[in-house]
């Protein structure tokens, strides 16, 4: 079964046309990105907050359980019967999902500190706001990395099942594979799905390793340009 | 009686802990290890019971090669006693106490009942036996150490530094209660310290130790004081205050 | 809400079905994940590439593991085998890192005490490591049993019943409630195995709550956990004059 699969994705047929592999490849993609960076743009600056102030900080905890406990696949048809079976319903049940560990790295981000040095700064007259951009956010730089590679992974891989619910991405392979008994589209798409999250694992890892590195640097040089 | 004949200890690493130590510790007597850290005093220690295995070299007790015994049942048969008390975390003060006699299967009420008369033996209150580790302090849990190494009845009771992290009156406290122990149960102790104050109060022989394992003097209490063999040893006992003892007349 | 009404015998079977698959995933997870923390944790060389390859494994989704390992260990792709079998994959690749941590979480004098007492490594491990073990392994525990609770549901896509059959049956027939009901009734069930997590953890560990215990009868001696224990005791030391 594994071999018809492969032979499946050797099929050069397979991959061209509206509804080829790489078609399916960039709308993964795509949507993947887009939900990523609208839940950032909400969820970064309340998880920064928190981390600053130090107030509200069960509502990180609390959404990081109900994110847990919450099934995907029910959000996603809640969603799906609520607003039809376009692109939105899946794109806003995603947001819903990738919002909690964005906002766990971000607050745990600017929470890892270190007391003293926040001490510090306000001690040399530093501004809360400059204690945040000069202290806060350079230290906790690696975590919200951290918890951005997390979030990219989780919102990639819970793509292939939103497919249930709307004509997009690579689980539709899956899907239509499981539909019509035609068992090499669908494991060809599981492998698919499988060598793209390896791929992006792996890559983000990468990413997160040079983007410390060179934090790091500037860090420093941010710190001796004061 | 233990006496280790020319041990050498060479960890994997290269670095050499010990080297051609030999030494006598008479039965019932308390002999006690003195030196700064990296004299190898409790390298030597613990090949008593084959927690450490000397590269060269025997440790032999009553006669007998540590190292042709079963590690575990030779374990079982000698005491021995952690800073910090290393109790269990997990157990009451009663279930640590009896946990070699447990280990060889003697039933559980009869155990437990000898845990209880060794609770009272180290000076402490009955009522603690069901406390965890955690619930005490300092020098209960090291009272506890003590109780669980004299389980069962060990002839030979290995001590490393055993009341380092309590404050003085307990420490003082604490060194009354081994005294009083060893002369009540005949044990063969030997203990570990980097205080000379506390190695001329408790030992019946005094082997002060400098890096590598080398022995720098060896003798009672007495001898140590009234002629310290070199600067070394002179200063130790003037680091634990008690050079005003030295050659009396100083005083 | 007429649904839920006329559908509580439906929603009581797959509610069990749901608990049939959750349960042995999670108790298989746990006992692979155990012995791999350990060995993780007593070798270096083991412990880098297993944390690695365990880590990759979590990356990869469920659906397309409930696909592919049928056909890798030769099982019926709509059998409970195979939904059992995915999910403790991820139990895995989340337990082990937490049981590696545990292990080295326990303290070195603890264990060189044990060893001193005469613990073969077999004895120790049972009456010593792994009880010491505990209270951070189960906090992973609690993960593992309410994210497997949350992902038996994606089983139902393939056609294995459980809770999540009342999204993919609500979804298709349009039917609101089913798919609220089934959000409910999961997240309950999470909730209420979580609950008895806890409670397990508490009856397991008993001495982890105890060094709160002075805190209840006042602040006296709270800086060593010292609580004179009777008048008897005279002295901070707790010891008979």
């Amino acid at each position: 079964m594994i071999y018809d699969a492969l032979a499946w994705l050797a099929d050069v047929s397979n991959w061209v046309g509206d509804a080829g592999i790489w078609m399916r490849l960039v709308q993964h993609l795509a949507v993947t990105m887009a939900v990523v960076m609208v839940s950032a743009v909400i969820a970064m600056p309340i998880g920064i907050a928190i981390g600053h102030t130090g107030r509200a900080r069960a509502l990180v905890t609390l959404s990081s359980g109900a994110a847990r406990a919450l099934p995907t696949l029910g959000l996603l048809t809640l969603f799906g019967l609520a607003l039809g079976i376009g692109l939105t319903a899946p794109f806003l049940a995603l947001v819903v999902l990738a919002i909690p560990p964005l906002l766990a790295g971000a607050y745990s981000g600017v929470e890892s500190a270190d007391p003293a040095t926040v001490d510090a700064a306000y001690a040399i007259g530093m501004t809360s706001m400059q204690v945040l951009r000069h202290v806060e956010l350079p230290a906790g730089f690696p975590i919200m990395l951290g918890g951005l590679r997390t979030t990219v992974l989780q919102v990639a891989s819970t793509a292939t099942l939103a497919a249930y619910t709307a004509d997009f991405g690579l689980g539709r392979f899956l899907f239509s594979g499981l539909k019509t008994n035609r068992y090499e589209v669908m494991i060809g798409g599981a492998l698919l799905v499988v060598a793209l999250t390896l791929v992006l694992d792996v890559a983000l890892a990468a990413l997160q390793c040079v983007a410390t590195r060179e934090k790091r640097v500037n860090g420093d040089g941010a710190v001796s340009g004061q | 009686m233990i006496e280790f004949e020319n041990v050498n200890k060479t960890y994997d690493d290269g670095t050499e802990a010990v080297r051609d130590f030999s030494l006598r510790a008479e039965s019932r007597e308390t002999t006690v290890l003195v030196g700064t850290s990296g004299s190898g005093k409790t390298t030597v220690l613990r090949m008593v019971n084959r927690m450490v295995e000397p590269t060269a070299g025997r440790v032999l007790w009553d006669g007998r090669d540590v190292a042709t015994m079963d590690a575990v049942r030779l374990r079982r048969s000698i005491g021995y006693v952690l800073q910090e008390g290393g109790l269990f975390p997990h157990w009451t003060v009663l279930r640590n106490i009896a946990t070699v006699p447990l280990l060889e299967n003697t039933p559980k009420d009869e155990a437990m009942r000898r845990a209880a008369e060794l609770l009272t033996l180290v000076g402490l209150d009955a009522s603690l036996g069901e406390r965890y580790p955690s619930q005490l302090s300092g020098g209960q849990r090291q009272r506890v150490g003590v109780a669980r190494a004299l389980a069962n009845n060990p002839l030979v009771l290995l001590m490393d530094e055993p009341f380092g992290a309590l404050d003085p009156l307990v420490r003082r406290d604490l060194q009354r209660e081994v005294v009083r122990i060893r002369e009540a149960l005949g044990t063969t102790i030997i203990m570990v310290t980097h205080d000379m104050h506390e190695a001329l109060m408790l030992g019946h022989k005094v082997v002060v130790m400098a890096t590598g394992g080398r022995i720098v003097q060896e003798g009672s209490p007495e001898q140590i004081l009234s002629s310290p063999a070199d600067d070394f040893v002179a200063g130790l006992l003037d680091a634990s205050g008690m050079m005003a003892f030295v050659n009396g007349d100083r005083a | 809400m007429t649904w839920v009404g006329n559908n509580l015998s439906l929603m009581a079977s797959l509610f069990l079905a749901h608990v049939m698959l959750a349960l042995p995933a999670v108790a298989l997870s746990v006992a692979v994940a155990i012995p791999l923390g350990w060995l993780a944790h007593r070798s270096p060389t083991i412990r880098g590439p297993l944390l690695q390859v365990v880590g990759l494994l979590y990356a990869i989704p469920s659906l397309a593991l409930f696909l592919i390992v049928p056909s890798l260990f030769g099982l019926e792709m709509r059998g409970s085998a195979n939904i059992i079998v995915v999910l403790a994959i991820y139990g895995v690749a989340i337990l082990v890192r937490t049981v590696t941590d545990a292990f080295d979480s326990v303290p070195a004098d603890v264990l060189q005490a044990a060893d001193a007492c005469g613990y073969s490594l077999w004895r120790r491990f049972w009456s010593v490591d792994l009880p010491l073990s505990l209270p951070v392994t189960m906090a992973g525990v609690r993960v593992v049993v309410v994210s497997t609770i949350s992902l038996v549901t994606v089983g139902s896509v393939i056609g294995v019943r459980s809770l999540g059959t009342l999204f993919t049956d609500g979804f298709q027939r349009g039917i609101v409630a089913e798919v609220v009901a089934g959000l409910v009734l999961t997240v309950l069930l999470a909730l209420a195995m979580d609950g008895l997590c806890v409670l397990a953890g508490h009856m397991l560990t008993p001495w982890t709550k105890s060094s709160r215990l002075p805190r209840r009868v006042g602040f006296i001696g709270r800086s060593r956990g010292a609580l004179p224990a009777t008048p008897v005791t005279t002295n901070e030391e707790g010891s008979v004059p």
